[in-house]
């Protein structure tokens, strides 16, 4: 009787033990996930509270003329970031004007018009072009675009435009073969895929349903896109354009390749400007004195402001349409 | 009497819109098609053993870039042994423990913005808190750099691929009593193993062609290294190097690290995505 009693007592303590460790152990391993969690909130005030202690020195010193002032001096210690940033914006926007029909011109293509057999094949080729490195969109640019750019189509585009008021003065020699333009037609090569990716997803959640109501009432293929999917899919394309646009302004390798490091601004598009990042690059690991080191983080600390601004836009976009996807 | 006109119209256009987005096709297409094969055409040239035995040289004379290739492997496997786990864990957090909490909701985001928060900043970052304080540039700090590209990437997937864990595994885990932590260990992380695994094969082809975060962390060095605390080469830096010098020896040593990258970052694609295949299969 006594031995029972105790076999159940032990039982009741080992159990008890169990769950014990068993708890420690959940909500150790809870705290743990947490923490990660936590870091990643950690890693990016990091980054805001780095860049905004490294550029003080500047912000103090220039105020925010620095904005606007087109002067870039080292030796004066004289600093400003309008063409740095002018040239970010400007090939950036130039490249969404590119990639934006482009991109969304594939996603037409690959679900209404793509044999089915080739539809795989096709849209991983053009993932690929997400995965190449852009180191490698740089060295191909330099090497490879920009000498033909420079001896086959800018001549052709100057000779082409020379007597339209405006354009001529957009597309003035001489052809240097780097410079704004090619960064652009780079960048929008290198946007192409996240553009028409996103576009292609949109476009597979819009009722199968209403398309075949259009295509019952006797639309043509374009006009059920132009007048159906479009609209319906409006806000994942623009989320998804938005993506593209943050990942085209904070690209640093392929435009530093290619735009040519002038620290002017000019209205040709063929002239060689730079961007902030393409800056950055260059300049940092030379810059010295006091001054030099602060503005070119003050430069990013730029970038990742505006980057910040339309990357949020575009995830709010994107949870808005996740949402709606997920009430139906 | 029909009028045909405005059929015919609709038909016209019909026809050139989709002939344009066939050309749009054809632009991406052609694009990717003159890469590779400049890459390769370029880069062939280059490739020989004494690329992978021979360290980078110095103009005019002849070399590899075996330096450049283990400073690369060192710091990417030292980010990815620093970031995986974190990535990880954090995303076990989101979807298993906060996956309708407010908190959820602003970490998520957050994350989502670094995952595209451009690379160069994220090189600045590493500088302040690293660099500076060390008074000079390491290794160390390069793969730190790159660690805190690869946690979001895993972050993400983690997250996306425990989501899609049934939630029906979960509770029969924990109908049989399991705690917890328990049943994200031995049940859901095992379910979603595959999925995790491309994650982590997506970061590391994310990282392999980073330049910008290297160029002011781990610089970049001519000579061998492995010391950590010391700057060290790596195969983007180099082809960055090399590329914008004068020297024709040197551009064919860029061009043959451009294609070892892209090769590498391919082929790692290549396997995510059979990974991801027989995911969906299985």
């Amino acid at each position: 009787m006594a031995d029972i009693a105790l076999a159940h007592d032990f039982a009741e303590t080992a159990r008890a033990t169990a769950m014990r460790r068993h708890g420690k152990g959940d909500s150790r391993f809870r705290a743990l996930t947490f923490g990660a969690a936590i870091l990643v909130v950690a890693i990016f005030l990091g980054v805001l509270i780095a860049l905004l202690n490294g550029a003080w020195p500047a912000i103090k010193t220039f105020g925010f003329s620095f904005l606007w002032t087109e002067k870039w001096n080292p030796v004066t210690e004289k600093f400003g970031a309008l063409a740095p940033i002018a040239g970010t914006l400007i090939s950036s926007f130039l490249a969404m004007a590119i990639a934006v029909p482009v991109g969304i011109g594939i996603a037409i293509f690959l679900t209404e018009l793509c044999p089915r057999p080739l539809k795989r094949p096709v849209g991983i080729a053009i993932e690929l072009l997400a995965g190449i490195p852009s180191i490698i969109y740089g060295i191909w640019g330099l090497f490879v675009l920009a000498p033909y750019l420079q001896a086959h189509v800018q001549p052709w585009l100057i000779d082409a435009f020379a007597d339209v008021p405006l354009l001529s003065a957009l597309f003035a020699g001489p052809p240097y073969g780097i410079g704004m333009f090619t960064a652009a037609l780079i960048l929008s090569i290198m946007i192409l895929p996240f553009i028409s990716a996103v576009t292609r997803d949109v476009f597979e959640t819009v009722p199968a349903m209403l398309k075949e109501a259009a295509y019952g009432l006797g639309c043509t293929t374009w006009e059920v896109m132009w007048r159906v999917v479009l609209p319906y899919a409006r806000t994942g394309v623009v989320g998804g354009a938005m993506l593209a646009l943050g990942r085209a302004l904070g690209e640093t390798m392929a435009v530093t390749f290619v735009i040519g490091n002038a620290h002017r601004l000019n209205p040709s598009l063929f002239a060689p400007g730079t961007s902030i990042s393409a800056t950055i690059a260059n300049e940092f690991t030379e810059a010295l004195g006091d001054l030099y080191v602060p503005a070119l983080i003050e430069l990013g600390l730029i970038l990742f402001f505006i980057t910040f601004l339309v990357l949020a836009a575009a995830q709010i976009m994107l949870y808005r349409l996740e949402r709606r996807a997920g009430a139906r | 009497m029909v009028d045909r006109t405005l059929y015919l119209r609709r038909k016209a256009i019909n026809g050139a819109f989709l002939t344009l987005s066939a050309g749009a096709e054809l632009f991406g297409l052609v694009w990717l098609g003159f890469i590779l094969f400049e890459l390769i055409v370029e880069g062939i040239g280059g490739l020989g053993p004494q690329v992978f035995t021979e360290m980078t040289p110095p103009p005019g004379s002849d070399g590899g870039l075996l330096n450049a290739i283990a400073g690369s492997i060192i710091m990417s496997a030292l980010a990815v042994a620093a970031g995986t786990p974190i990535g990880i864990l954090a995303g076990t957090y989101l979807a298993e423990y906060g996956r309708h909490g407010k908190l959820s909701f602003y970490i998520r985001f957050l994350n989502d913005i670094l995952l595209s928060a451009p690379s160069i900043v994220i090189g600045i970052f590493i500088y302040e808190v690293l660099v500076r304080p060390m008074g000079r540039f390491s290794a160390l700090a390069g793969a730190a750099a790159l660690a805190v590209i690869v946690i979001p990437v895993v972050v993400r997937t983690t997250e996306n691929m425990l989501l899609l864990v049934p939630g029906s595994l979960r509770e029969a885990a924990i109908a049989l009593g399991a705690p917890m932590s328990s049943v994200i260990r031995t049940v859901t992380w095992r379910a979603a193993r595959a999925g995790i695994i491309t994650g982590v094969l997506l970061a590391i082809a994310r990282i392999s062609g980073e330049t910008a975060p290297l160029l002011f962390t781990a610089l970049n060095n001519q000579f061998w290294s492995t010391n950590l605390t010391q700057p060290i080469a790596s195969l983007p830096t180099i082809i960055f190097q090399f590329a914008m010098s004068p020297y024709e020896d040197w551009h064919r040593l860029a061009w043959a690290g451009a294609l070892l990258i892209t090769f590498a970052v391919l082929a790692l694609s290549v396997v995510a995505r059979v990974l991801e295949a027989q995911r969906k299969q299985g």
